[in-house]
């Protein structure tokens, strides 16, 4: 049948941490792909033909075929890509774990910090301690999960948690000076503060991640 | 060895449902333990003590959560019969995407139904049509969501359809009138066994809401 060039492209965003997420995962799996920033003011043709649904950035085009969701995107990279590294385990318990975690960095993580942008006072004091809580309750998660030591912090044997908390907690420097709130304390969070950034990482380095 | 399996659920729960679906569909012997939501078990507590919600699977004591990542933990495990995602990664994909819609979107759209009055029931009545809507034109002219065969997308949408009622009661519509393809598609998943024998009556569901309701000071 010869060799089929993959064609693979990603339409995303500079500031979008869900592309982000994605870019990461192509390039931990050394896959080549075309990147084209969309301007989210002025969304592409080809973006609103890709994504009609939520009309969003991140979506990869794999030989023409659109993927969106950023997790799913994820998902769908680590089962067609089978090489090393693999973005989650292979036993069906393991992989189940990744996504509960998964969902909870999304959800009680990342979506309440943005929560925090949008409002004010005792109403954003109220989300704020609930953040402090999920990421202590995450913290202790992680012993569990990785009991030989957070790969994150040490750049090998990157996964799917890694990826999410990169992408998801680099900006936290930047989130913590504009809403004036300490997110992550070395102290409290010893294994997330020092999941600064896979740039940060001996893997990083060597793929030269930050451009 | 024999599996241990047990499901810690409520019945109403469409989230729980889908579970059972699953594990019908697949032929496997549980256990099933309803919660009383105001006063959960111990094991409850400790098997998801993150969200304390259920459905919670567990399978020879390791719990699983979340109804959607149960349900693809059950089709790993028993995945030699009754395949409920697709084996195509790309059409594996298609189909978390579309059961995250409904995650997403009808859920919500659907409890405003219920638990609001006036203009934003009417609201929320427009957001569930226009959801269904959508869901209706992917469905397109195939039997199932899945294609020829009963699969993920429809597991986490028919579980709503016993809801479906009662949010047709409290909103006064119908939604036969504006998803008529949605609604033939629900009574082909109702002829599978699977779906007939858990789902429970429309008017259990509908006597549910009311007390819930009462509950919320709602009327």
């Amino acid at each position: 049948m010869g060799e089929k060039t993959q064609e693979v492209k990603l339409h995303g965003m500079w500031a979008s941490s869900y592309s982000k997420r994605v870019e990461l995962a192509l390039r931990i799996k050394g896959i080549p792909y075309d990147y084209i920033e969309e301007d989210l003011s002025n969304k592409s043709q080809l973006l609103l033909k890709y994504n009609p649904v939520h009309k969003k950035v991140p979506v990869l085009v794999h030989n023409g075929k659109p993927i969106a969701e950023s997790y799913i995107i994820l998902e769908y990279i680590d089962e067609t890509w089978k090489n090393s590294p693999k973005l989650l385990p292979e036993d069906a318990y393991g992989r189940a774990k990744v996504r509960f975690w998964a969902s909870f960095i999304q959800q009680q993580l990342f979506e309440n910090i943005g929560k925090m942008f949008t409002c004010e006072g005792e109403a954003q004091e109220k989300v704020y301690k609930e953040v402090i809580e999920k990421l202590t309750m995450f913290e202790t998660a992680i012993k569990e999960l990785f009991p030989g030591g957070a790969p994150f912090t040490n750049g090998e044997n990157l996964g799917l948690l890694d990826i999410l908390m990169s992408a998801t907690l680099t900006s936290h420097k930047a989130v913590e000076e504009v809403l004036g709130v300490e997110i992550l304390n070395p102290e409290k969070n010893p294994l997330l503060f020092s999941c600064n950034s896979i740039e940060g990482t001996s893997f990083g380095e060597r793929n030269s991640l930050s451009s | 060895m024999a599996d241990e399996v047990i499901l810690l659920d409520f019945w109403p729960s469409m989230f729980g449902m889908r579970v059972r679906v699953a594990l019908a569909e697949k032929g496997i012997k549980y256990e099933y333990r309803e919660e009383d939501l105001r006063n959960k078990s111990q094991l409850l507590l400790k098997m998801n003590p993150v969200h304390k919600k259920i459905p919670v699977l567990i399978h020879n004591g390791k719990p699983i959560c979340e109804s959607l990542i149960i349900v693809q933990y059950i089709d790993e495990v028993w995945n030699d019969r009754a395949p409920i995602l697709p084996s195509d990664p790309y059409q594996r994909a298609q189909a978390r995407f579309w059961a995250d819609f409904v995650d997403k979107k009808v859920h919500d759209a659907g409890r405003k139904i219920w638990t609001t009055k006036g203009e934003e029931k009417e609201a929320a009545k427009k957001e569930f049509i226009d959801v269904l809507k959508v869901l209706e034109e992917q469905l397109g002219d195939k039997p199932y969501f899945g294609g020829d065969h009963f699969g993920f997308v429809d597991i986490s949408l028919i579980t709503y359809y016993s809801w479906f009622s009662a949010y047709e009661i409290f909103g006064e519509f119908s939604i036969e009138a504006h998803c008529p393809k949605l609604i033939a598609w629900a009574k082909r998943c109702l002829q599978k066994k699977s779906v007939s024998e858990t789902l429970p009556d429309g008017k259990k569901i509908h006597g549910f809401i009311n007390d819930m309701r009462k509950k919320l000071g709602v009327e």
